[in-house]
C-alpha cells in the first residue's frame, strides 16, 4: 500500500483588493514623504537665506529667469484669459441686461483667483520644469557633490535664489496677468460688445477693492514659494540618471499643479 | 592624516562597508583597489563627509568628522580637493570659471591674481589658453578629467581624493593623468587617495595600496607587499594583470 503526501499548495498571488490597498498605501507614503521633505527643505532654505554670503548674483539671475523670462507668456495668457472671460460673461449678463457688470466680474475673478493660479501654472511649466531638470542633472552628474566638496552649501548656492525668485516674481507676474487680462477684457467689452468705456471703468472701480488685489498678490507669493520648493525638492533628490531626472520632473509638475489648487482653496478660506 | 576606524555603512539591505580600518599618512599616495561595486566610492565619500556612516570614525588631521555639524564640516572640507569619476564640472560655466570657482568662493584675490592662479593650474595640466572659454560639453573625456584635476588643486589643498581618475581614458591619457597625480604629490606635497580598479595605474602612482573586498580592507601595504599577498581575492584580481605565478 502506498501513501501519498498531499502536495504543498503553491503560494497564492495577492488578490486584486490586496494589490489595490498596497498600491494606495505606497502612494500615500510617497505623498507624506514628499510633504515632509518639502517642509524640511523649506526650513533649510529659510535658515540658509539669512546666512552670509548673500549670493546676489545668483538671486538676480533667477529673478531674471523666473520673472523677466515669464513676462511674455504670462502677459499673453492674461490677455486672452481676460478677452475670453469678457466674451463669455457678456453673453450671460446680456440675458438680464446687466452687461455693465462684465468689467467688475472679470476684475474680481482675475485679481482674486485666476491671475495667481494661471501665473503660477505658467511659471511651473516654464521655470519650474527647468529648475527641476537642471538640479536633477546636477545631482546625477555629481555636480551637487562637487559643490559640497568645495565647502559650498548647495542649499544656499542653488536653492535659496530659486525659492526667493518664486516668492518675489510670481506676485509680480500675478499683477501683470491681471493688468493684461483687464486690458483684454476692456477691448472685447468696449470695442467688440459695445459697452461704454465709462460704464466699464466706473463699475470696475466701484466693485474692485484693494483687498482683492492683495489677495491675489498673497496667493501668488504662496504659490510661487510652493512651486519653487516642490520643483527644487524633486530635482535635488533625483537619482537614476536621465530616466530618474525625467521621472522627477513629471512628479514635480503634477505635485506643483496640485499644490496650487489645494493652496488656493486653503488661502481662500483663511482670507475670507 | 586620514584614519578610518571600524567604518560601517549599509544601504537598505545592502551592507557595503563592514568594518573598514585604514590609515593614510601625510604626503603619501594611497590607492584603494577593488572590483566594481566593492564600495570604493562609498568609502571615499565618507572621507570628505558626503556620506554619514552607520558607525565608525573618520579622522582627518586628528578630528573625527562623523559627529561634526555643517560649519565644522565645511572647515575640514577646505583641506580637500576632489576629482570625480566623470569630472563633475559645472556645465553652465566655462573651463576658466570652473577652475576659478573655488578661488572666488574662498579667497579675495583680484581678477589679475585669480587669472594668474587659474592659468598656472591649467598650464600644469597641459591645457592651452584656447580651452579656457570652452564649456565642459565641448571637451573630450581626458580634457574634462584634467580640468577637474586643475579645479581640485587650485586652492593647493592638503588632501586630494581621486575617484577612478583613469576610467574610460586611452592609455596615453591614462599615463598623463598618472603623471599629474604624481606631480601633485611630489610638486605640491599633497596627500592623495586614489580609488581605482586599474591595476597598472595603481602600481604606477601608489606608494601604498589597500585592497577592498566585500566591505573590508583585506590587504594593505606597499605595491610589492600587495603583490606578495596570499589573500584569494587579491591574488585573483592581480592575476588578471600580472598573470599566474
Amino acid at each position: 500500500m502506498t501513501t501519498q503526501t498531499p502536495s504543498k499548495p503553491a503560494p497564492s498571488e495577492p488578490g486584486l483588493l490586496a494589490q489595490s490597498v498596497a498600491s494606495f498605501g505606497k502612494g500615500l507614503i510617497d505623498v507624506v514623504s514628499t510633504i515632509g521633505g518639502v517642509v524640511t527643505l523649506a526650513f533649510d532654505v529659510a535658515r540658509w537665506s539669512v546666512r552670509r554670503p548673500f549670493r546676489l548674483q545668483n538671486l538676480f539671475a533667477q529673478l531674471d529667469f523666473v520673472g523677466v523670462g515669464s513676462i511674455f507668456i504670462v502677459g499673453l495668457t492674461g490677455l486672452f484669459t481676460g478677452m475670453v472671460f469678457a466674451l463669455q460673461t457678456s453673453e450671460a449678463f446680456a440675458l438680464f441686461d446687466a452687461e455693465s457688470l462684465v468689467g467688475p466680474t472679470v476684475a474680481l475673478t482675475l485679481t482674486r483667483e485666476l491671475a495667481a493660479v494661471f501665473s503660477a501654472l505658467m511659471v511651473t511649466m516654464r521655470a519650474g520644469s527647468a529648475m527641476c531638470t537642471e538640479l536633477g542633472t546636477m545631482r546625477v552628474t555629481e555636480q551637487v557633490d562637487a559643490l559640497e566638496t568645495m565647502a559650498v552649501n548647495p542649499v544656499q548656492y542653488l536653492l535659496v535664489p530659486r525659492i526667493l525668485a518664486g516668492l518675489f516674481m510670481v506676485p509680480m507676474l500675478t499683477i501683470l496677468f491681471s493688468t493684461a487680462g483687464m486690458t483684454g477684457a476692456y477691448f472685447v467689452a468696449v470695442g467688440g460688445l459695445g459697452i461704454s468705456p465709462g460704464t466699464f471703468l466706473t463699475r470696475t472701480q466701484q466693485w474692485l477693492e484693494p483687498v482683492d488685489i492683495y489677495e491675489g498678490v498673497i496667493k501668488g507669493a504662496v504659490f510661487g514659494v510652493s512651486v519653487a520648493l516642490i520643483c527644487c525638492y524633486k530635482g535635488f533628490n533625483a537619482s537614476g540618471g536621465a530616466k530618474g531626472v525625467g521621472q522627477a520632473t513629471t512628479e514635480a509638475m503634477v505635485a506643483s499643479a496640485l499644490s496650487i489648487f489645494i493652496l488656493d482653496f486653503i488661502v481662500g478660506i483663511v482670507m475670507h | 592624516m586620514i584614519d578610518i576606524v571600524d567604518l560601517h555603512k549599509t544601504f537598505g539591505e545592502n551592507k557595503v562597508l563592514t568594518g573598514i580600518n585604514l590609515s593614510v599618512p601625510a604626503g603619501s599616495t594611497c590607492v584603494i583597489l577593488g572590483g566594481s561595486g566593492s564600495g570604493k566610492t562609498v568609502l571615499m565619500k565618507h572621507m570628505i563627509g558626503l556620506l554619514h556612516p552607520d558607525s565608525g570614525k573618520v579622522i582627518i588631521d586628528g578630528e573625527d568628522i562623523v559627529p561634526m555639524g555643517v560649519d565644522d564640516l565645511q572647515r575640514v572640507r577646505n583641506k580637500f580637493g576632489m576629482v570625480f569619476q566623470a569630472a563633475a564640472l559645472f556645465d553652465s560655466m566655462t573651463v576658466f570659471e570652473n577652475v576659478a570657482f573655488p578661488l572666488r568662493e574662498h579667497t579675495r584675490l583680484s581678477e589679475d591674481e585669480l587669472y594668474a592662479k587659474v592659468r598656472s593650474k591649467l598650464d600644469l595640466m597641459g591645457l592651452k589658453r584656447e580651452v579656457e572659454s570652452k564649456f565642459p560639453a565641448d571637451l573630450s573625456g581626458g580634457m574634462r578629467k584634467r580640468v577637474g584635476l586643475a579645479r581640485a588643486v587650485v586652492l593647493d589643498p592638503k588632501i586630494v581624493l581621486y575617484d577612478e581618475p583613469t576610467t574610460g581614458l586611452d592609455p596615453i591619457t591614462t599615463d598623463y593623468v598618472d603623471e599629474m597625480i604624481l606631480a601633485a604629490q611630489q610638486g605640491l606635497g599633497v596627500t592623495s587617495v586614489v580609488i581605482s580598479h586599474d591595476i597598472s595605474s595603481a602600481f604606477n602612482v601608489g606608494d601604498q595600496i589597500a585592497f577592498l573586498s566585500k566591505g573590508v580592507i583585506v590587504a594593505h601595504g606597499t605595491p610589492e607587499e600587495l603583490r606578495e599577498s596570499q589573500h584569494p581575492a587579491v591574488k585573483v584580481f592581480l592575476e588578471t594583470w600580472f598573470g599566474k605565478n
